[in-house]
């Protein structure tokens, strides 16, 4: 292969990247970029940018509108960012930019230069006029390596990738021997972050060291678990990097065929990363020639029909090869016997996703990321009871408390922390006191729970864990593919019995049974699913067991959650005489007026739905919880309602 | 090549590449199992029975998935072998009607000669159980099929052969909800389903029979 072909082909690309890039820049006018990725679709981003549109055209205002994928900040969604130069400010990024906003700073910023300070997050860059996102706890202790371009670009111009020094990564490859990357991924200690953190240099190497000619690569994106949303965002923000490391990938082992196997639930990605491939066929970056070497590779999408066992690797390749999506016993690993008995690599999008970045900047550098055993950083999707909710990329070690109260905002509402669900239906609930526990592989297996993909949960006191148990396990057996006994069977049964004790129909006993089937599935299941489907249970049995105690001896939910074991009131004491705005939101009817004219409610009625507690005004507060349903005072219904006139 | 290999307490010798459940089986060896076929050449290693420890592993593993390469010490009847073994069987019966005596498979059952081995009882232990409905699936044209007999081996998926030479038979539904069914045309030119059997042979829990005519 003649190296100066490749340098000069990828040259080329740069060239009219930076030129198409630098023409965008000196265009006269403001720059509007809009995060478009699903989460702010979803959050109203279509309207948004509709807003600008109109109220720039009718304006006449000179301004390009950018559609970028998701910046993290799911919060603060819709994102816009708004580059506006003549107005002497420097990039800002406001955030929940509703239509109404948009025509607001469509006219009052863009046309009046005012940037309206009250509605802005910060700005984008360093500068002596506008506090810096930078400087937010969110923005300075996130260290971005997978998601660094994410929200930055547009998703959908492989050109907007290679301005930002994409496939120069691929390029040096493919002027080294498959061996020398391999040593490199392997010396920046790089773990799969699929959930089981296996190494991903020995994983290739033990691939490229398999008999056969045939040989492939997948990219596993068929993210499942509930809650999670790391590999969707990456697709939907920056397909190129998870292509480049693909392509890298295929190189470093020997295979001339990609796939990536992505869950049809998720259709603007599959669109975005069918553009993608489009487009870097035409760059020349796929097909026969790479970038003009005499390396060949082909990437085709292939769409998930939705079951979440499919993410298992063997059930994975077993789905594509047309059978029903069940998972085979390990060995054979794919890495030596998978798609159609070929040598295979799965990695997942947030490993492939790195794999760029370690080659340009070296292996050293990635090991100054993170810890000694789990180098680089983690992607979460953080959900749940926190003030700002999102997408963030720390660096392993991160504590969970520095995750969740200084990245994330802690618990809102004074409300005292409960649990974080890690790793999804296949992790497990850690207490306050693992707080301190750092983020990575070893330590948060050895707590009982595990990395998983990167799904967290973040509960607050008013959280069952009983219920949560209960929630994870109707997940897990119902995407049980129903090959195993254990699996089939045993978690239908936990399932079975961890609703008994949410209903106050559960004994002690089952507490007993609940721990051993529980251990009984994990160590006697065929695959992963099964293997780890009741560490929720086992890890929350161990860290709120007054929970469960409460539950089965006492028919009383600590978390006040359960419906069957708890019931709302109203607090006479409390309750403001005339106030009417539990009785409009009730749907059931079930609150009355007492004889002294405030109000009262019906548990004969009442379906516990909870919304007269959300509409009692914050200065009154008069609606409550309890647990048992049996300690809320009785208020009786008056004999005649009051007539009228 | 031969290799040794230890069995509880005896020796014996058996030649490379065989899994160590056909050993000992071939050498008289019982251990509980219920998916796993001599012809095929992987098992799926779906009913979880048949645990052995190995020496220098810390868990038990089933012994359909170890292939034989070097020299090993096995232990068939360890208290966590015989734990998960009745776990398993357990579950197994928390599916299943157990009308032994109006069942074709009686006196012949899988779980039947299990539960004798491991001595215990045909009973869920402290699970209860949960049946399907209905009790017999009816749809196929000369089959009856029994869910609250199945055990979900896939033996009779694996030995239908009739449909153009291919399976007629599946696994359907999900999870729990997991059946055996059968699927495609049944034409009596293509299906010859009365007369082969291969199927209601196999079975080794009765879920499959003949419709009497």
């Amino acid at each position: 292969m003649n190296n100066g072909t490749l340098r000069q082909r990828y040259q080329k690309l740069k060239a009219e990247a930076d030129r198409r890039r630098k023409a965008s820049e000196e265009a006269p006018g403001a720059k509007i970029r809009i995060g478009m990725a699903t989460c702010g679709i979803a959050a109203g981003a279509l309207e948004t940018k509709a807003a600008f549109e109109k109220e720039i055209a009718a304006r006449g205002i000179q301004a390009q509108v950018q559609t970028v994928g998701c910046n993290g900040h799911c919060y603060a969604e819709p994102c816009v960012v708004i580059d506006h130069p003549d107005s002497g400010f420097p990039p800002i990024l406001y955030p929940e930019v509703s239509p109404g906003k948009a025509t607001m700073l469509a006219k009052l910023f863009l046309q009046g230069f005012d940037p309206r300070l009250e509605h802005i997050l910060g700005a984008t860059v360093e500068n002596d006029m506008i506090p810096a996102v930078a400087d937010f706890p969110r923005f300075h202790l996130e260290k971005r390596v997978i998601t660094q371009k994410c929200g930055k670009i547009d998703p959908e111009d492989i050109y907007a990738y290679i301005a930002e020094g994409g496939y120069a990564a691929l390029t040096d490859c493919l002027q080294q021997r498959p061996e020398e990357i391999i040593a490199e991924i392997k010396a920046a200690g790089l773990r799969g972050r699929g959930g089981a953190g296996y190494p991903t240099g020995n994983k290739w190497e033990l691939a490229r060291g398999a008999a056969g000619s045939e040989k492939f690569v997948i990219c596993n994106a068929d993210e499942g678990d509930p809650g999670a949303y790391m590999d969707r965002t990456l697709l939907e923000s920056n397909p190129h990097q998870v292509i480049e490391g693909l392509i890298i990938c295929a190189y470093s082992v020997g295979a001339a065929k990609c796939l990536i196997y992505v869950r049809s639930e998720y259709p603007l990605a599959v669109r975005i990363i069918r553009t993608a491939l489009g487009q870097a066929s035409d760059a020349g970056i796929l097909g026969e020639s790479v970038l003009g070497s005499d390396f060949a590779v082909e990437v085709e999408v292939f769409e998930g029909s939705g079951a979440f066992v499919c993410g298992e690797e063997t059930a994975l390749i077993r789905s594509i090869e047309g059978h029903r999506g069940m998972p085979k016993h390990r060995p054979p690993y794919p890495a030596l016997a998978g798609l159609w008995g070929c040598p295979t690599v799965i990695n997942n999008v947030k490993t492939l996703a790195t794999i760029p970045p370690i080659v340009t900047n070296g292996a050293d550098w990635f090991r100054q990321i993170g810890t000694q055993n789990s180098p680089g950083t983690a992607v979460f999707s953080v959900v749940g009871n926190v003030t700002h909710p999102g997408l963030v990329e720390i660096p392993m070690g991160t504590t969970l408390r520095s995750l969740i109260f200084d990245v994330c905002g802690g618990i809102p509402g004074k409300k005292a922390f409960k649990a974080v669900q890690i790793g999804g239906p296949s992790g497990g609930c850690l207490s306050e006191a693992f707080l301190d526990t750092p983020i990575d592989f070893d330590s948060l297996t050895k707590a009982g729970a595990m990395m998983g993909s990167g799904g967290l949960v973040i509960m607050d006191e008013e959280n069952c864990l009983v219920d949560v148990s209960r929630y994870f396990l109707e997940f897990t057996q119902k995407e049980s593919c129903g090959k195993c006994t254990f699996c089939r069977i045993g978690t239908h049964h936990l399932l079975e019995i961890l609703g008994r004790l949410t209903t106050g129909d559960g004994s002690m006993e089952d507490l007993d049974l609940l721990q051993g089937l529980s251990e009984d599935i994990k160590a006697g299941s065929l695959c992963g699913l099964g293997k780890t489907a009741p560490n929720p249970v086992l890890t929350s049995l161990r860290y709120f067991a007054e929970d469960y105690r409460a539950h089965a001896q006492e028919k009383r939910c600590p978390g006040l959650t359960c419906r069957a074991l708890m019931t709302y009131y109203i607090d006479l004491a409390k309750c403001a005489v005339g106030c009417e705005a539990c009785v409009g939101v009730c749907p059931v009817e079930a609150i009355f007026t007492t004889s002294n004219r405030k109000k009262g409610i019906d548990q004969e009625k009442c379906v516990k739905c909870g919304e007269c507690r959300v509409v009692c005004p914050p200065e009154y507060d008069a609606v409550e919880k309890v647990s048992p349903p049996g300690l809320a005072p009785l208020v009786e219904r008056p004999a005649e309602p009051r007539k009228q006139n | 090549m031969m290799i040794s290999l230890t069995i509880d307490d005896r020796q014996i010798q058996v030649a490379g590449g065989t899994s160590l459940l056909k050993a000992c089986l071939d050498s008289g060896i019982y251990i509980p199992h219920i998916c796993f076929m001599e012809e095929s050449d992987r098992s799926p290693a779906s009913c979880r029975l048949c645990w052995v420890e190995i020496e220098g592993h810390s868990w038990p593993v089933t012994a359909c998935t170890v292939t034989i390469d070097h020299p090993i010490a096995v232990k068939t009847d360890t208290p966590a072998v015989r734990h998960l073994q009745r776990s398993a069987l357990q579950l197994l019966l928390s599916v299943h009607r157990v009308e032994c005596k109006k069942c074709p498979a009686n006196r012949q059952c899988v779980l039947q000669n299990i539960a004798r081995f491991l001595e215990v009882g045909l009973k869920p232990g402290r699970l209860q159980r949960r049946l399907k409905e209905p009790d017999v699936d009816g749809s196929h044209p000369y089959l009856d099929h029994y869910p609250n007999r199945c055990v979900l081996c896939g033996k009779c998926i694996r030995v239908c052969r009739n449909h153009d030479n291919r399976t007629a038979l599946t696994f359907a539904g999900r999870g729990f909800h997991t059946v055996i069914r059968s699927f495609g045309r049944f034409d009596s030119d293509t299906v010859a389903c009365d007369s082969c059997r291969a199927c209601v042979e196999i079975c080794p829990v009765g879920a499959l029979v003949i419709r009497e005519a």
